[in-house]
This record gives C-alpha cells, sequence and structure tokens, in this order.
C-alpha cells in the first residue's frame, strides 16, 4: 500500500498567497460544470470525518431540478479532540466564505448558511462583519450569493448533516432517516449541499491552483493534505497540516511524548490504536480516517477512564429518538463500569460487544453506529484495563 | 407590555415570523435573559403561529437554551477527555470553593451559574471555561480565581 512520509504543509493558514477575490473572478469564468470536474478531478473528500467526494455531492446537487438550493457549511464541530475549524473561522474565514459562493455558482444557489456551534459564540460578531463585507464585494460584481450566519445551541448531534437542518429550521435536533440525502432534500427539503468548513477551504485552493496541485499531495484514496487537531499527552498540542497517507508510527514519532501507549484516531467516535498497531496504521482513507481528531495517551492513562469518558460522552449526547443509540449508550457504560467493580464477570464484555455490533445496525445515524468503534478498539486491545 | 413580550416581538421581527426563527429568537431570549420563561415560551408560539409544546419541545433539546432559571453568569466547564487529562476536576473544585455552590446549582445571589459542558473544541488548551460567550483556555486555580472575581467585582458595581 502506498504511504507517505510525515510532512508538514502550509496551505490552509497561509494568507499571503491567497487573494480571494481573485480566485472567486478567476473561478466564476468558468462553467458550472468545468469547477464540478476540477473538484471531481482533484479527488477532494469531505474533511469532516464521513469522507464523501466533494465533487460528486456537487454534482448530485446541481442535477436536482429546483429554483430554490442551498449552500450550508457545517460549523458545529464537536467532535471530542478536534479545533481545527474554529482555527480556520478565525484566520481564515474568507477562504470559507469563497468556497461557499464557488459552491453556490456551480450548483446553483444562491443562499448559504455557516452553522456555527454555539461553543463558539465569541467569533459571531467578528464573522458577521467580515461576511457583511464578502456579501457587498459579491453584491458589487453582480454575483447573487448572499452568506449567512445561524448558530446551534450546545448540540453535537447537529453536526450530523440533517439534525443540523431539523436545527436550522427550529426542530428539535434529531436526525432524518435516509434517503432522500441532503443533495435531494437537505434544508427546508430542498436539494442541499452541506460541506465542512475544511473542506470549502480546500475547495478555495483548489479553484486557485489547479486540481493537479492538490493531487502533488496524499495518495491514491487520499488526495491531499489535512488539518490535524493533536491534543492528549504531546509536548506540541495544537493545529497541523499534514500531509494524508502517513503511517501512524510517523506521526507518534513527531508528536509522541516517547511514552505513547494509544493514539485515538477521528475522535471518540473514532478508533483507538494501540502501539503493537502504530507500523500498520495509515491515516487516511485507505486506513483509519479522521475528520482531523488525534489524542494521544501515554502509558499513566487508564483507558477504562478514557472509554468511561467517551460513553458519557454519548450517553449525554444521543438524541434519544432511536431505542438502540439511546439504551445502548446507557447499557455500555453501565456494563463495564459493573465490569470493573467485579458485579459482572470479565465475558460480559462480550455481551456488551453484541450490543455495540446491533448499535452499529440499527442505530438510525452516525452517533449510534460508530459507538462500536471506540468500544471494540479499546476493549480489545486494553481488555486488563478495563476489567482490573 | 413586559419587557419580556417586547423583547419576543423586536426578535420575531428582526428574524421573520416562520419556524425557521426559531432558534435564533430562543438564542436571543437566552442571551437577554438567561433562561427561557415559561411566560417567553408561550409568546413566542403566540408570534411564531406555534403550539406552546411544540417550543417547549424545541427548546429543551438543546443544552444551551436552558428552561430553568439561571444566573447572571453561566459558568461552563469542559468535563471531556482532554481536559479531564489536565485538570477540570481540579478547576471545578476551585470554582466550587470561591462559588459555594455546587455544579449545577445557582449563587443565591442570582450572580453565577456553575455547569459543566462537553467537548468545548480547546483540547490543546484545556482545561477551559466558558462564562456566557467568552472562552477561558489554559485554567490553573489561580487564574480561574482571578477570572471570577473580575466578575464578582463587575456585579458589585
Amino acid at each position: 500500500m502506498e504511504t507517505k512520509v510525515i510532512k508538514k504543509v502550509d496551505t490552509i493558514f497561509d494568507v499571503v498567497e491567497c487573494n480571494y477575490i481573485q480566485v472567486l473572478e478567476k473561478t466564476l469564468a468558468k462553467t458550472a460544470d468545468e469547477i464540478i470536474l476540477d473538484i471531481i478531478d482533484s479527488g477532494l473528500k469531505g474533511r469532516g470525518g464521513a469522507g464523501f467526494p466533494t465533487g460528486l455531492k456537487w454534482k448530485f446537487t446541481k442535477n436536482e431540478e429546483n429554483a430554490v438550493k442551498y449552500v450550508i457549511c457545517n460549523a458545529d464541530e464537536g467532535e471530542p479532540g478536534t479545533f481545527k475549524d474554529r482555527e480556520i473561522l478565525d484566520r481564515v474565514p474568507e477562504k470559507v466564505f469563497t468556497g461557499m459562493a464557488i459552491c453556490g455558482y456551480a450548483i446553483g444557489a444562491k443562499e448559504g448558511y455557516i452553522y456555527l456551534r454555539g461553543e463558539y459564540n465569541f467569533l459571531k460578531q467578528d464573522l458577521q462583519m467580515k461576511i457583511d463585507l464578502f456579501n457587498s464585494q459579491l453584491a458589487d460584481r453582480d454575483f447573487d450569493f448572499k452568506v449567512f450566519l445561524r448558530s446551534g445551541s450546545g448540540a453535537y448531534i447537529c453536526g450530523e448533516e440533517s439534525a443540523l437542518f431539523d436545527s436550522m429550521e427550529g426542530l428539535r435536533g434529531e436526525p432524518r432517516n435516509k434517503p432522500p440525502y441532503p443533495t435531494v432534500a437537505g434544508y427546508n427539503l430542498k436539494p442541499t449541499a452541506i460541506n465542512n468548513v475544511e473542506t470549502l477551504v480546500y475547495v478555495t485552493m483548489i479553484c486557485r491552483m489547479g486540481p493537479e496541485s492538490f493531487k502533488a499531495l496524499g495518495t491514491k484514496d487520499s488526495r491531499g493534505s489535512k488539518v490535524f487537531s493533536v491534543s492528549g499527552d504531546t509536548p506540541t498540542p495544537g493545529i497541523y497540516e499534514l500531509e494524508l497517507g502517513m503511517p501512524l508510527n510517523q506521526f507518534v514519532d513527531e508528536f509522541g511524548d516517547g511514552d505513547t501507549k494509544a493514539v485515538q484516531v477521528g475522535g471518540a467516535s473514532g478508533h483507538c490504536v494501540p502501539r503493537k498497531k502504530y507500523n500498520d496504521t495509515i491515516i487516511g482513507f485507505e486506513g483509519i480516517p479522521t475528520g482531523g481528531s488525534m489524542m494521544i495517551f501515554n502509558s499513566t492513562r487508564s483507558m477504562y477512564n478514557v472509554l468511561h469518558d467517551y460513553l458519557e460522552f454519548f450517553t449525554e449526547e444521543s438524541c434519544g429518538q432511536c431505542t438502540p443509540c439511546r439504551v445502548g449508550c446507557q447499557q455500555l457504560l453501565k456494563g463495564i463500569e459493573a465490569v470493573k467493580k467485579g458485579d459482572k464477570k470479565p465475558s460480559y464484555l462480550e455481551d456488551l460487544k453484541k450490543l455495540a455490533a446491533t448499535m452499529k445496525i440499527a442505530s438510525k445515524c452516525g452517533l449510534g453506529q460508530s459507538v462500536s468503534n471506540p468500544f471494540n478498539s479499546i476493549v480489545d486491545n486494553f481488555r486488563e484495563e478495563i476489567i482490573y | 407590555m413586559s419587557s419580556t413580550e417586547t423583547l419576543v416581538k423586536d426578535l420575531v421581527s428582526k428574524y421573520g415570523k416562520s419556524r425557521n426563527s426559531l432558534m435564533p429568537v430562543l438564542q436571543g431570549i437566552v442571551q437577554e435573559e438567561r433562561y427561557l420563561s415559561e411566560e417567553a415560551m408561550i409568546f413566542i408560539a403566540k408570534e411564531l403561529d406555534l403550539s406552546a409544546a411544540d417550543v417547549y419541545g424545541t427548546a429543551s433539546f438543546y443544552t444551551f437554551l436552558d428552561t430553568v432559571p439561571r444566573g447572571k453568569n453561566i459558568i461552563r466547564v469542559c468535563k471531556t477527555i482532554s481536559c479531564h487529562m489536565t485538570g477540570k476536576d481540579l478547576i471545578i473544585e476551585t470554582l466550587e470553593d470561591i462559588l459555594k455552590v455546587k455544579v449545577g446549582q445557582t449563587t443565591h445571589d442570582k450572580n453565577f451559574t456553575l455547569l459543566t459542558a462537553n467537548c468545548l473544541g480547546w483540547c490543546h488548551k484545556g482545561p477551559v471555561m466558558l462564562i456566557n460567550d467568552e472562552v477561558y483556555p489554559e485554567l490553573t486555580p489561580s487564574r480561574t480565581t482571578e477570572i471570577v472575581e473580575e466578575y464578582m467585582k463587575n456585579a458589585t458595581h
């Protein structure tokens, strides 16, 4: 399998080089189909975690016949261990707006919404000022597109796209059944292209430099670079843009404190990788994909506490509408507590894994479906720590 | 007209008389009054042509849309893993000591409510807390005390 040597790059936060108005003018001189082909050709996949090909998402939305369509920027960054979108919106918001305007032009939408998590309300005032300026710059060029800002109110689940639409429509943030997908019926049941903050910045950069230079980085399945949020037991916590496709051992060499026993890749809903698997784990869509969250644990940490924290998180953040997720999260939490206390035998962990497997199949959305990722990877690799 | 009723009318005329305005209107009330009273929710229902139960249904879903009275300043300490590892327990103890309340409670003078929150997105700079919309990363017990004392001073002026 193709792997890359760990490499830090600096394209996302580079403000000197990117004149966003120039990029916009250059891009809008192309046809919508040409832009979509460029994005497809670049191989850009969504940077929020799920990794759907961005160009295809746009193509599906464009192909829907409807006078009203929407662009939505998902800034409901809530995955534990992720903080890159806040930094992007704080430092280079114009690149995000530009990506939204390009998307609007490509799919035929006149309105774009940024759904910003309530925890980032302190960004709002500055962001609104910059949006107003951007909107007036678009209006000056007779380009019919406007960016609006909406806020969340402290619900992790609203990062799930259909829950986000519900929230914007004044409803409880409870995920919808799919299909129909957002490209067909999203916000207000209109065709909607919803993209992560970081994805939209890469769109702006691909339109500036062309798909070839984006493709020059990364591997066949994971093109380009990505912003990583590094936290936990590391001497250098923070935000780093890295080329995709690196093996985890190199990441640990670069960021670990010399005593790294596990890395949680992809946040609470991601996978826990123990030391013995660092060499075989690739960070990218061919290995373990991530929305950017990389939490590093050294040998002083109890993996029971880590799993307990994650399960508490999911129990509180489950929207509660479907039973497998609502009850499943609670029972997994109670279950490991009982095993730890000795009220249940260690073999009870096997029953709990069956429950996690059921949640994966039967839950309505990604939240309940992904609880088995941390659960299985921590229980399988650190069984003794869970029991004793 | 009560001040709440005026506020609801102002918010509805700002955001528009449609269900899509419900979140911004609820958020606007919480911004001003720190929580959603029954009175506020009934006014909103009337203005947006919804049932009061419907408004309550949406409000009660969201952690930041409180439906019980809160203090003038709401403190939310992040309790998720990275902040747990960097010492959020000590920060919470410090806050409980200064404010003389437990997590979930409001001080007698109604100046502070102490809460915990799930991941606030500052994992590289934990422990962290929000006071209302302001963020305070890289907390130590002494820094926490300083910050809260500053808010206390402002309250007495």
